[in-house]
């Protein structure tokens, strides 16, 4: 049934429709508004047998989540920016115990200078945390994500954070269906963990591995987040045939075929990014889109399959690696070995800086007119007269100490 | 004048002269050994021993229905070489700072899903208590979750090769506190009491208890397994490598600890004192420091009685503070707990 809601609180009602046995949370804008509804979902008894741990922190959030998973319970948390890093001790931790938690990150920049609003530096910052992370590009997709992440997490056995724009996404009013209790219960079966503390059948979790064993450990690790590539598209499939909704998988390409340009970007830019397409396309521009619903693990060979022949290519990146460049155009250029594409790697909306039509559609001219470096990350929002100025003060100030 | 036959001595495993009810843990063939040997610990360990023995009550005392969790530490990392592991317990390591987190995690999981006749004990050393842990650990008090949280106090951080801990005491010579130039050690700083820490967050219970006395430490332990909420207990675990102790005196450096007033033993239940393990006989701090080659500093040359007398001042304040002497003949000697009137807690 389609309702007008909240993003924040259609996810959690999503989440609580997949029986949480432990939610373990610690505010954050702009999470805040989802951990807020779960409590009084929670309190209102709307959600049997539910512990809500109001923890001190975004680590002891984690960890109360490793110690439920541990504990054979389906475990849920939600956060952001600087509570994402706060928690960054127990991400790999949770990763490297195989334990299938599920998070939202209601994506916002990392401070400083502390700003709450949208960007995706959060999360990429923990690329390597060794988590599957899948990112929304809607509300609809938000709460369908969250469906297929538990599955997914329980099936693997592994952690997945589910990527929603913070604010753009979390606060924003829209018509969502929120799955039905029934159906939800048809396609997330209870959990069954692994292995779990049991004291009938002891078993040891968390030991010290040296030398000997260490790297055998990472590899299985690794190829198990590899193999996750297959889950994400296989739980994507049931989820459209139970759901009736093309939401999550790999990669979403539209009206790729024969372009000369193609866009790729993740989050609630594609809405965006669609549209100026659509209305490029119907002006006879041959642009497309390619849209990463899942960063990690990087679907390596989905990539070069859409953007394998394309002549260029311009990465949308809402994070940056501060002195290297690009974080998810690096992905994209390892996707693309030996070919002949070029790729322009594009900074656009940081710190919540809107990312609009007006400013995509001017970003696709430029490239085709030849005004975008593909060498070096380009800064396409940037008020490059504030900046001079700046460079230049510095530069007057080192001149008066010399 | 009735004579009482006091028990002197460890009150160790097997004492026949004790109730069978009153007998420790460990005197039981049918004990369940949740540590066995094969670990890795230096000889004469503190924290192995207490670790045994908390486990082992805890274990009988849950009738074996009993989750562990356990910080980074000397203890997680010589009980856990993999592919090897010393624990018949379900047992479970995360990292440094969050075992109290992940207590309350494994307990409130326990309970969402009707399994909580299963019981939680988390365990730390002292940095994993007092400093890194203690985030983790005061929320865990304040929420009252139902968890029994021990800390093995071996005064350092032994693991990564003996650094100053919040639990260091002062003078004490560490791998970040040597007495070099005109250094005495560690320095004088206000100290921290994790145990009134836990008091102020007024929790079902609050034990201190060292290896010297494995019965009073067995009895607490089932005690607080006998409560539920949060609950902490301090072990006091002299550590051979980093203390300079001989690994044969563990025991007794433990008892010097106590009986000197350096180490109160008390209990404490919804933030006041119940009880406190007297002493018979106060005895002079020097005769605790001299063994341990951490304080050697303070005996080589002239000596410096003033910072020995400093800590003697540190002692005789804990002495009055919670009431450790026994006055009367008739008092019940150490290792028996005795009643004193709860004492007020000192408003800062
Ligand atoms: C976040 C973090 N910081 C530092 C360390 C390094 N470290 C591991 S164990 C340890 C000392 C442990 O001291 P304590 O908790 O007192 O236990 P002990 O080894 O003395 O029994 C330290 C500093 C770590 N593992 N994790
Ligand atoms: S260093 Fe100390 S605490 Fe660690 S195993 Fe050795 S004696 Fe025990
Ligand atoms: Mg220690």
């Amino acid at each position: 049934m389609l309702r007008q809601l909240e993003g924040s609180r259609a996810v959690a009602e999503t989440v609580a429709r997949c029986r949480p046995a432990v939610v373990a949370a610690y505010p954050i804008s702009p999470q805040t508004h989802i951990v807020e509804a779960l409590a009084d979902l929670v309190t209102a008894g709307e959600l049997a047998s539910c512990e809500y741990l109001m923890v001190e922190s975004e680590f002891g959030a984690m960890s109360a989540c490793i110690g439920a998973s541990a504990a054979g319970a389906r475990a849920y948390t939600a956060s952001a920016s600087q509570g994402l890093l706060f928690m960054a001790e127990a991400l790999p931790n949770a990763s490297g115990l195989s334990l299938p938690i599920v998070m939202t990150v209601a994506n916002r920049a990392l401070g400083a200078p502390i700003n709450i609003w949208n960007d995706h530096s959060d999360a990429l910052s923990q690329r390597d945390a060794g988590w599957v992370q899948l990112f929304a590009a809607s509300n609809q997709e938000a709460v369908d994500l969250h469906v297929q992440a538990f599955a997914l997490a329980e099936r693997l056995s592994l952690p997945v954070m589910v990527n929603m724009d913070g604010f753009v996404l979390t606060h924003a009013m829209e018509e969502v269906d929120v799955p039905e209790q029934d159906d939800v219960d048809a396609f997330l079966p209870p959990f069954q963990p692994r292995q779990w503390l049991d004291p009938d059948d002891p078993v040891t979790i968390g030991a010290m591995v040296g030398p000997g064993a260490f790297t055998e450990v990472k590899y299985l690790m690794a190829d198990r987040q590899i193999r996750a590539l297959d889950t994400v598209t296989e739980v994507a499939a049931e989820f459209r045939a139970a759901f009736g909704r093309d939401s999550g998988g790999l990669v979403r390409p539209y009206r790729t075929d024969d372009a000369e340009v193609v866009l790729v970007a993740m989050g609630s830019t594609l809405g965006s990014a669609t549209d100026v397409v659509d209305d490029l396309r119907a002006e006879g521009v041959a642009v497309g889109l390619l849209g990463i619903g899942c960063y990690r693990p990087w679907p390596y060979d989905e990539v070069r399959a859409v953007l394998g022949g394309v002549p260029r290519v311009v990465v949308v990146n809402r994070a940056i690696a501060v002195g290297a460049g690009s974080v998810l155009g690096r992905d994209v250029r390892l996707s693309l070995p030996g070919g002949t594409t070029v790729v322009h790697d594009v900074v656009l909306g940081l710190g919540g800086r809107p990312v609009t039509r007006a400013g995509l559609r001017e970003l696709v001219l430029d490239v085709l007119a030849g005004q975008v470096p593909d060498e070096t990350l380009h800064f396409a929002d940037l008020d490059r007269e504030a900046v001079h100025r700046e460079l230049a003060r510095e530069a007057a100030l080192e001149e008066a100490a010399r | 004048m009735t004579t009482t036959l006091y028990q002197i001595g460890t009150f160790a495993a097997g004492n026949r002269l004790l109730a069978p009810e009153q007998r420790a843990v460990q005197s039981s063939t049918e004990r369940g050994n949740a540590i066995t040997s094969g670990h890795r610990a230096c000889r004469g360990c503190g924290e192995a021993l207490a670790a045994r023995v908390v486990l082992d009550a805890a274990s009988r005392a849950s009738s074996g229905r009993m989750v562990t969790v356990n910080a980074t530490g000397c203890l997680e990392v010589f009980s856990t070489p993999y592919p090897e592991s010393a624990w018949q317990v379900p047992w479970l390591h995360s990292l440094f700072g969050n075992a109290a987190a992940v207590a309350s995690g494994v307990s409130a999981a326990l309970r969402a899903t009707g399994r909580d006749d299963i019981r939680v004990v988390a365990q730390a050393g002292d940095g994993g208590t007092v400093d890194i842990g203690m985030g983790c650990l005061s929320g865990m008090f304040e929420r009252n979750d139902d968890v029994l949280f021990v800390c093995y106090d071996n005064q350092g951080y032994m693991n990564t090769g003996v650094q100053r801990s919040g639990a260091t005491p002062p003078a004490a010579s560490t791998a970040t506190t040597r007495p070099v130039g005109t250094s005495v050690g560690n320095a004088f700083g206000t100290g921290k009491s994790l145990p009134l820490i836990a008091m102020a967050h007024e929790i079902p219970y609050v034990a201190t208890a060292t290896v010297a006395d494995l019965h009073d430490l067995e009895a607490k332990v089932v005690t607080a397994m006998s409560m539920h909420g949060a609950r902490y207990i301090h072990v006091l675990v002299p550590c051979p490598l980093g203390w300079g102790s001989a690994s044969a005196e563990t025991i007794r450096v433990a008892r010097l600890a106590v009986q000197s007033g350096l180490f109160p033993v008390f209990e404490a239940r919804e933030g006041a004192v119940t009880a406190a393990m007297t002493i018979r006989a106060q005895v002079p701090v020097e005769d605790y420091l001299r063994p341990q080659t951490r304080f050697d500093h303070l005996f080589r040359g002239d000596g410096r009685p003033d910072v020995v007398a400093a800590l003697q001042e540190r002692a005789d304040r804990n002495i009055a503070r919670f009431g450790l002497l026994a006055e009367q003949p008739d008092n019940p000697p150490d290792g028996r707990p005795q009643d004193p009137a709860p004492l007020e807690k000192e408003t800062p």
